[in-house]
């Protein structure tokens, strides 16, 4: 088991700069999940740390030794592939065995860590099997048992589970929390389903654009979401966001004008914010509701859908460019056309500001 | 009968045509080679066979000689070739870089070159060097030769080898060559046996460099072949004979070979 620890961190390939600024700390033990869009660096970062990819600038460290320069076998690491990258000529046996006998272990031993980690995964009874004749989820398991035969210090997953079928995902997905449960080692996750990052994750690393934009508990970044990007990345469906200017300050409350007319107060701390400066509101889907009063934000439904247990309603309204979405009980029906009066409680709302950074929230929920 | 039926008709009966002109003269031969000197001039089918022309052929030279320079040849060429041309597509499909794809044509380019073109400066390093006429000097030639093409066939069959596989296998502990030899080699085995192949037949019947550069020592098959058309005058079915005899030993060994390249192999490990 080891900590992890990386210090501006840059990558380059050529003259492109995919990567920069990284600073990352991984407790021993800790579950790390990497998300972020296509292309934001995700699996770059993860290829680094397994030492598949040169370090173009900075440092990685795992437990207290530096790691830029030391060969990906000497890491003490084990990555698990989105391909899963079975070796397709070996049986299920020699797959995992491979490693083990290239370090030169006994038949014994090999044996041993074979068996364990066949039963950890229950694919036992198919060691005799090559790849092929394996269904997807079974082939998985043995990419995770191969990395556990390593008993490495760091497990890295690459979208581990993208090439699952929904209900195995699920399946799968409990299996890894179990797993972590199980050997408490340090596993760093990365993958594009957000149920994943927030399910799996003792904490979240969001990445855009070859940057660190926020890390935190899945809790911090649902609740606490540093800038738009995250606030945006992280919840589905997405938070909504509403131009508008700040009209006041009342209190604890910040009064926001939005564009087309509406009147919301938002409980932040107010820093260096001034009248007249340009903000976005956010509010995530389940805190934006129907509302009667003065303070409201007008909108027209456009669409709804159900999903059994509750709906979302799609709406118009001029200051949200992307449209708006609420979530409201499966009873209630909104027909296309109808004119909305939604509003939001004060607490659950978050304000931007015109750089997109977000200002501190006040006397916060704790559970939403 | 539906068109698609005569379709299928047509086309048999196409490839059945192409196939029999190409494979004609070697049935002329085939025949000729069982005829006399006097029947031979004749392309008529209806002649008593003999033995005459193979046995005159093995009375007039060392026919096991030639065999045995011709197999040392392709075979320790194709080999060399491709020790020298594995490590090389490994590291060109693996590890490109911006040169990569031009370094690749222009290693093929060398070979839409005319040999003939740099005959006099090869002849002459083979003289200096005292490989003229011997069988090391024509296996360097003969690797030379076919190294361009053994590059770009391993290159293509290694590019298609998953490179997460190899990634996996050097975490797992494993040096370049280690991923070469239990990874790389064994999953592209019916493809590099297929390129060896190729490379046993090229060299079998490259007669250029063999005639220019061989004449008692190192002649292989090839050089068999061209003393029976000599300036004393052609013998057809002496000719026939030694073609057949020089043509036989590969034909053989691409019939019994062809049904092992066929069998593919699939990458059961990637989705
Ligand atoms: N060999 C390379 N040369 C140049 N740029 C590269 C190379 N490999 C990756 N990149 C760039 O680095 C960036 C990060 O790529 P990476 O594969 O890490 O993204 P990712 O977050 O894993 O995306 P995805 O979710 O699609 O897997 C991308 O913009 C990509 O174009
Ligand atoms: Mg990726």
């Amino acid at each position: 088991m080891a900590s992890l620890t990386i210090r501006n961190l840059q990558k380059r390939y050529e003259e492109v700069e995919v990567m920069r600024d990284i600073n990352l700390d991984i407790a021993d033990g800790e579950f790390v999940v990497f998300v972020g869009p296509s292309g934001c660096g995700k699996s770059t970062l993860l290829r680094m740390i397994a030492g598949l990819e040169d370090i173009s600038a900075g440092e990685l460290r795992i437990g207290d030794q530096r790691m830029n320069e030391v060969p990906a076998s000497k890491r003490g690491i084990a990555m698990v592939f989105q391909s899963y990258a079975l070796y397709p000529h070996m049986t299920l046996y020699d797959n995992m065995a491979f490693g083990l006998k290239l370090a030169g272990k006994s038949k014994a031993e090999i044996d041993a860590a074979v068996m364990r980690a066949a039963k950890i995964l229950h694919i036992d009874h198919l060691l005799d099997r090559k790849p092929k004749q394996l269904s997807g989820g079974q082939r998985q398991r043995v990419a995770i048992g191969r990395a556990i035969t390593r008993e490495p210090h760091v497990f890295l997953f690459d979208e581990p589970l993208s090439n699952l079928d929904a209900a195995l995902r699920v399946k799968m997905r409990l299996e890894f929390a179990k797993l972590h449960d199980d050997l408490k080692t340090t596993m760093i996750y990365v993958t594009h389903d957000q149920v994943e990052a927030m399910t799996l994750a003792d904490k979240i690393v969001v990445l855009s654009a070859g940057r660190i934009e926020q890390v935190g508990s899945p809790h911090t970044l649902y609740h606490h979401p540093a800038n738009r990007f995250v606030a945006g990345f992280i919840g589905s469906p997405k938070m909504n966001f509403l131009a508008g200017t700040v009209q006041g300050f009342d209190g604890d409350f910040v009064q926001v004008q939005l564009d087309n007319g509406g009147i919301q107060s938002v409980a932040v701390e107010r820093g260096a914010l001034k009248a007249g400066e340009r903000v976005t509101l956010g509010i995530r889907p389940e805190h934006l509701h129907v509302v009667h009063g003065s303070q409201i934000i007008p909108a027209t439904v456009t669409a709804q859908e159900s999903l059994g247990d509750h709906a979302y309603v799609y709406a118009d309204c001029p200051a949200a460019p992307d449209g708006l979405i609420l979530r409201v009980p499966e009873e209630e029906q909104y027909r296309p056309g109808t004119a909305l009066q939604l509003g939001a409680d004060p607490q659950r709302c978050h304000l931007f500001d015109a750089s997109g950074q977000a200002l501190a929230r006040v006397k916060v929920l704790q559970a939403a | 009968m539906t068109t698609a039926n005569m379709r299928q008709i047509g086309v048999g009966i196409l490839g059945w045509g192409v196939a029999l002109v190409m494979f004609l003269p070697i049935l002329i031969i085939g025949v000729t080679a069982f005829k006399t000197e006097q029947d031979a001039y004749a392309l008529s089918l209806i002649f008593t066979p003999t033995l005459d022309s193979f046995r005159e052929v093995f009375e007039r030279s060392h026919y096991s000689t030639f065999v045995y320079n011709s197999m040392a040849v392709s075979i320790i060429s194709t080999l060399l070739s491709l020790v020298i041309a594995v490590p090389a597509a490994y590291s060109m499909a693996f590890f490109p870089n911006r040169k990569t794809q031009k370094l690749l044509l222009w290693m093929l380019s060398t070979k839409m070159m005319p040999a003939v073109g740099v005959l006099i400066p090869i002849y002459l390093l083979a003289k200096n060097t005292g490989l003229l006429d011997s069988v090391p000097g024509l296996i360097i030639v003969y690797t030379l030769m076919n190294l361009p093409i053994a590059v770009w066939m391993a290159f293509t069959y290694f590019n298609e080898v998953p490179k997460e596989i190899l990634e996996a296998a050097r975490i797992d502990g494993a040096n370049a060559w280690q991923e070469i030899w239990h990874l790389l080699l064994p999953t592209t085995l019916p493809g590099l046996s297929s390129t060896a192949l190729l490379l046993i037949i090229l060299s079998w019947n490259e007669a250029f460099w063999s005639l220019n550069l061989s004449s008692v020592n190192a002649a292989p098959l090839t050089v068999f072949i061209a003393s029976y058309s000599n300036p004393e005058g052609l013998f057809w079915a002496k000719l026939s004979a030694a073609s057949f005899l020089a043509v036989a030993p590969i034909m053989a060994v691409g019939w019994v070979a062809q049904k092992q390249l066929v069998r593919g192999m699939t990458f059961g490990a990637v989705k």
